[in-house]
């Protein structure tokens, strides 16, 4: 469960970011955060991750208050959540296996059992037989599936998409759409963030639309 | 399918420039200390041998009989100043010859005991008794020499307290300058990977994961240089080992470490030496190497 009660955000630059930002995505919930650049989605996201902290108010993270645990527990807080990048953020020197396995090794998993997760999530994401490749040899899609695969084959309970199909075509982007469904579907839960208002009307999930950092309309009825 | 990432030694090799570069400025740091190690070594047992010794030794004519040489014996012992008396006589003096001789026939022939002054070997309680118990021994009548061995040990005393200091501070020189190398190339190993800590720190790796790597590479430099400069080292010393048995060739033994029973010597060279030059190399090592990359990931990785 992810609860944010009355937080705001104030940046250095004295820019208001969040105002007031109340709301709940219970657990197994496919949530899209909406709204135009700058709006403050990919904020809420940093705040969720403890990448950044609120000026005030109290995040919950799967009953931990992110903005009050100290700086050592923020990897431990980080392994339960799974966040996916709009440029992917994968390592071009690691092959496809690699990347995929890295968020096991930090878990400190032992080799039989990373073999074993590596291969079956290569085949949930679609890319089986490519487990040697390198990014530079994958399309954008891919490349997209191996940072998807990073962050689901760990621990997560929740996964965070910020606009994972920005930079993808339109073919590709269902494809990435349907395999965060899938994933869902298994239990995990998901808040991405998208200005893709295509995508967002067709899905038919719960839509938390925010602008200049005020959330000003929160569909609980699953209707965009 | 390699789901495993990179080892040590896959990352050493990715930049065998820098690799090399450090290695081999360890070697030299490592190859210095383990000289002056050696040397100090050396110059500690040698003034140890000589410490022990007696310290002032009294040949005597042969007109000076038995009882004689006792009385003075007797007088030295009054004195209180004394610690030790030996009577040396004349047939204990020769099986010393022999022994020292005993790989050389041809100083062994035509000597007797006849032609070897009986001694007394005396060692003061306090080294500053020995200058009145030497001018004692030289009014003595009927000495034919007296063997004073202060200034030597005052020498070498001041000869290794020289190789102690300039080796303390040449060695630590050269392991400022190994820290710099460190500290200067685990930066950039740090720098070149910056987007990986940057996205490993993003999915949940704690400091240590990340830190590790780089504190491996800084052991492996350190301690790879450790290990060359101790081969080398240990070869040299190993060569020159038949030299030393001419420069060295009355002393029979020099005792490095002695404690219960358990004795290293550094003459004749022993295993026991070699090892512990082995561990005071690694030792540097491991210390150069941990707080070399320490200082660079505290410095680089904020």
């Amino acid at each position: 469960m992810i609860i944010f009660k009355d937080v705001n955000k104030l940046f250095s630059n004295k820019k208001k970011a969040l105002d007031d930002i109340n709301f709940t995505i219970e657990d197994g919930e496919f949530v899209f955060l909406v709204g135009p650049s700058g709006a403050g989605k990919t904020t809420i996201l940093r705040l969720i991750f403890r990448e950044i902290l609120p000026t005030s108010g109290s995040i919950i993270v799967s009953d931990i208050e992110v903005n009050k645990i100290k700086k050592n527990q923020i990897p431990f807080l980080r392994r339960r959540i799974g966040y996916i990048f709009q440029d992917f953020k994968i390592l071009p020197e690691r092959t496809v296996s690699e990347n995929v396995s890295i968020a096991l090794e930090i878990l400190g998993a032992k080799k039989d059992e990373i073999e074993i997760k590596v291969a079956d999530i290569l085949e949930t994401v679609g890319l089986k037989g490519k487990e040697n490749y390198f990014p530079a040899q994958l399309s954008l899609g891919e490349q997209q599936r191996v940072a998807i695969g990073r962050a689901v084959i760990g621990n997560t309970d929740i996964i965070l998409a910020d606009e994972p199909t920005g930079n993808l075509d339109p073919k590709t982007s269902w494809d990435i759409l349907r395999l965060l469904v899938k994933i869902n579907k298994a239990g995990k839960t998901i808040v991405m963030a998208t200005h893709n208002l295509d995508i967002v009307t067709s899905m038919k999930k719960r839509v938390i639309h925010i602008e200049n950092g005020k959330v000003v309309k929160s569909s609980l009825d699953k209707l965009y | 399918m390699q789901t495993q990432s990179p080892s040590v030694i896959q990352r050493l090799r990715r930049t065998p420039y820098q690799s090399l570069a450090a290695i081999l400025t360890m070697t030299l740091t490592f190859l210095v200390a383990s000289t002056f190690f050696v040397i100090a070594a050396y110059s500690s047992s040698i003034l140890s041998y000589f410490e022990t010794r007696p310290q002032i030794v009294a040949y005597f004519t042969d007109k000076k009989d038995e009882n004689q040489i006792k009385e003075l014996e007797a007088k030295l012992k009054e004195t209180g100043k004394v610690s030790s008396v030996r009577y040396i006589s004349k047939e204990e003096a020769l099986s010393i010859y022999k022994e020292d001789n005993k790989n050389d026939p041809l100083l062994l022939e035509m000597v007797t005991a006849d032609i070897l002054p009986a001694s007394l070997e005396v060692q003061t309680t306090q080294p500053e008794y020995l200058p009145e118990i030497n001018q004692m021994l030289q009014k003595e009548p009927e000495i034919e020499e007296v063997k004073y061995q202060q200034d030597i040990v005052d020498i070498l005393l001041a000869w290794t307290n020289s190789i102690r200091r300039v080796g303390i501070v040449t060695v630590l020189l050269f392991s400022i300058n190994a820290l710099i190398v460190l500290v200067t190339i685990i930066g950039m190993k740090i720098a070149l990977s910056r987007n990986e800590i940057d996205i490993l720190t993003l999915i949940g790796a704690t400091g240590w994961y990340v830190k590790k790597p780089f504190i491996k590479q800084g052991l492996v430099y350190s301690l790879t240089g450790a290990l060359i400069s101790w081969i080398i080292t240990s070869l040299a010393l190993l060569y020159i080992s038949p030299a030393l048995s001419g420069f060295l060739r009355y002393i029979h033994t020099l005792s490095f470490i002695s404690y219960k029973g358990m004795e290293i010597s550094v003459y004749p060279v022993s295993y026991g030496f070699i090892g512990a030059i082995l561990v005071v190399n690694l030792f540097i090592g491991f210390a150069v190497g941990l707080i070399g990359s320490l200082v660079a990931l505290k410095r680089f990785l904020k």
